[in-house]
């Protein structure tokens, strides 16, 4: 399988309003090894989520070929796609996107119920994974009763629980206060560090600045693409947190 | 994922919205109470029917005296007594398949016993007539052909006459006096019960023939052997058409009817009359069970409709779902097992609610109402039905959602 996690050739991907086609992502070809930490930049409008739809087989493009973990994933049907989503990859969203009224060991569990995991091993690794992310004690709090960096970690270990090889995440601190995002990113470098990939749509520099390779985008294009020179450590960052940097 | 991996899911979101599925439940209640209650109203005709039918007696043709219409109009029972006790007889001889042929008279009566009067239908026939109709005594003892031989002035009381005149005594041994004439009552005859004309088979007085007509009724004038009616029972299995029209001729060559000349009498298959009747009431619960099942598919669209609501509310959810793994299946199993689960628990609580009203039709109204097994699976049955035909609309709409559009969806 070699050390490409991600093998993008070509990619394009074309919506048609009416008769006018508008190329949201135009001809992209990037690799990205196992392990990496990447951040994707770019202004609004630019095709960032676009090209993490593609990346976790959310869509299909419509040019070019996808390789993720040695397999071509550019043509496979609706339900071939759910299942390598199901096993390569685990998403976090801006919004969370947590079952209402459902409890945050349920939410994560979801991921194991269309994996065929027997009841009682996913309550066991749902909890599992929510102590992993710190938050052991809140198992059973809906997330209307958690807050927003709660909620991310909730969705963060639902994203982990099925061991993917790949986390992407689009915006995923961009509802949140500075230091709740630092926290964010410091899980996110936890699991990275063991081996997992991590790709990070994010608009703040200050962000990015935790991952260890940048990608922008323009206008569909990826127009960077270059390795951040001195990836900061976000459990430093925290560890020389003072209350008067909050207040700023 | 498992069948109880999805029944997990569709009770949670049930239950996320409680009082909108017990709403929505409650069309499919209304709908499989209903059809349960109108087949157990509608059986319950039917039994009682059936229970008539076997009050009568299976395999009877009666035979009545005078013309089947005398200028167009239908006369009553035995207003010209052509009949006779010899063509009783001769039936019972010359037709093997007949069991019993019983000749018979019949009028009005007024009873007294003590300071009490009543007035009932006294029947005046041979042994043979309990035998044809399955009547027995349930008390004392019935009377023979020694009690005919001599006219005896004995009486077997129906129910209704023996609680009248007796309340709870035992009447059997006391004397009454019917038309002024002494009677001793020898017997009681078993509960009848209502006829299929509604009237009370047990208000009767039943005494032997000879007696009736020369010390109740008077005999006729012309021939003293005339009888009103003969009560004719076939052995079982006989063909009751053939035997109609066996009897029907034989009794024609006895009273010379010449082929120009009418019938003298008439001959009426009462089992066919029961069983008309039997089909009839069958029609009838069909009728109200159909009527019943547009309530339970009116039910159906309350359950499509919550659905749909359903889907389009969880637009976002479906997508977060398909975003981890599920299939188009798992989603359209989802929403079709939420729709059978409403449909299925409202087709539960229906049967109670069913056997609760077809009880309480039954107590207060004083219909008989019979529960029918397979009227319930019927019904819970067309309910499931109902569910997967109306969840799926929803649930293919559900299930055909692309995973970025439905994660998008405001
Ligand atoms: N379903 C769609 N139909 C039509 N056009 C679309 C659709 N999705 C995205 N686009 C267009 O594709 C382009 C790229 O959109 P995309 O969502 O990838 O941008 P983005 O970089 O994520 O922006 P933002 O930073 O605001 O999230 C935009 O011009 C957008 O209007
Ligand atoms: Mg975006």
């Amino acid at each position: 399988m070699g050390d490409r996690l991600i093998e993008i050739e070509h990619l394009g991907k074309e919506y048609r309003l009416g008769d006018v086609p508008l190329l949201a992502l135009n001809d992209v070809s990037v690799q990205v090894a196992r392990g990496e930490f990447v951040a994707v930049m770019g202004p609004s409008g630019s095709g960032k989520s676009t090209f993490m739809n593609l990346l976790g087989c959310l869509d299909s493009p419509t040019a070019g070929r996808y390789r993720l973990d040695g397999r071509d994933v550019s043509h496979l049907d609706g339900d071939a796609l759910a299942q390598v989503r199901g096993r390569l990859v685990g998403f976090v969203f801006q919004g969370f996107n947590l079952l209402p009224r459902t409890s945050a060991v349920e939410n994560v569990e979801l991921p194991l119920v269309y994996a065929g995991v027997p009841a009682a091993e996913r309550r066991r690794r749902a909890l599992a994974q929510l102590a992993e992310v710190g938050l052991a004690e809140r198992a059973l709090h809906h997330p209307s009763q958690l807050s927003g960096g709660q909620q991310q970690r909730v969705a963060i270990a639902r994203a982990l629980v099925n061991r993917p090889l790949l986390i992407l995440a689009d915006e995923p601190t961009g509802a949140l206060d500075s230091r709740t995002s630092i926290e964010i990113m410091a899980l996110f470098q936890t699991f990275n560090a063991r081996g997992i990939t991590v790709v990070l749509v994010t608009h703040e520099p200050d962000i990015a600045a935790y991952a260890r390779r940048t990608l922008r985008f323009r206008d569909g294009r990826l127009i960077d693409d270059r390795p951040v020179a001195a990836p900061r450590v976000a459990a430093e960052v925290l560890a020389a947190w003072r209350p008067a940097e909050e207040a700023a | 994922m498992t069948l109880a991996a999805s029944l997990r899911i569709a009770l949670a979101a049930l239950r996320l919205n409680l009082m909108r599925s017990v709403l929505t439940m409650l069309g499919i209640i209304i709908g499989v109470g209903s059809v349960i209650t109108m087949i157990a109203v509608g059986s319950g005709a039917e039994a009682r029917i059936a229970d008539q039918i076997n009050s009568l007696g299976s395999n009877l043709i009666v035979v009545v005296s005078g013309a089947i219409t005398s200028g167009g109009v239908r006369l009553g029972f035995g207003t010209q007594m052509t009949l006779s006790e010899e063509d009783a007889t001769a039936l019972q001889r010359e037709l093997p398949e007949i069991l019993v042929a019983a000749p018979g008279v019949r009028g009005s009566a007024q009873i007294i016993y003590g300071n009490l009067n009543w007035s009932t239908i006294v029947f005046g026939t041979t042994p043979d007539f309990l035998a044809a109709r399955d009547w027995g005594v349930a008390q004392g003892r019935p009377f023979g052909q020694a009690d005919i031989d001599r006219a005896a002035k004995v009486a077997l009381l129906g129910q209704t006459v023996a609680t009248t005149l007796f309340g709870g005594a035992d009447p059997v041994g006391q004397t009454i006096r019917i038309k002024k004439v002494p009677f001793t009552v020898i017997g009681v005859l078993d509960r009848k019960g209502q006829s299929m004309q509604g009237q009370d088979q047990d208000d009767t007085i039943v005494m032997p023939l000879s007696t009736a007509r020369n010390r109740v009724l008077g005999a006729s004038e012309v021939n003293r052997h005339a009888v009103a009616a003969i009560l004719v029972k076939m052995r079982e299995g006989a063909d009751m058409g053939a035997a109609e029209a066996q009897i029907h001729g034989l009794l024609r060559q006895r009273h010379h009817l010449q082929p120009a000349q009418d019938d003298d009498f008439w001959v009426r298959n009462l089992s066919e009359v029961a069983q008309a009747q039997e089909a009839s009431s069958r029609v009838l619960t069909l009728l109200l069970a159909a009527v019943a099942s547009v309530s339970l598919v009116v039910g159906g669209i309350g359950i499509m409709n919550i659905m749909l609501v359903s889907v389009t509310e969880r637009t976002r959810e479906i997508g977060l779902r398909l975003a981890v793994g599920a299939r188009s299946r798992d989603i359209l199993g989802q929403f079709l097992i939420e729709a059978l689960t409403l449909s299925l628990l409202g087709g539960l609580a229906g049967i109670a609610v069913g056997a609760a009203a077809s009880f309480t039709i039954g107590h207060w109204a004083h219909w008989q109402t019979q529960l029918r097994p397979e009227a319930v699976l019927l019904a819970v049955g067309f309910a499931a039905a109902v569910g997967v035909f109306f969840g799926f609309y929803p649930a293919r709409k559900a299930s055909r959602l692309q995973p970025i559009e439905a994660l998008r969806y405001e």
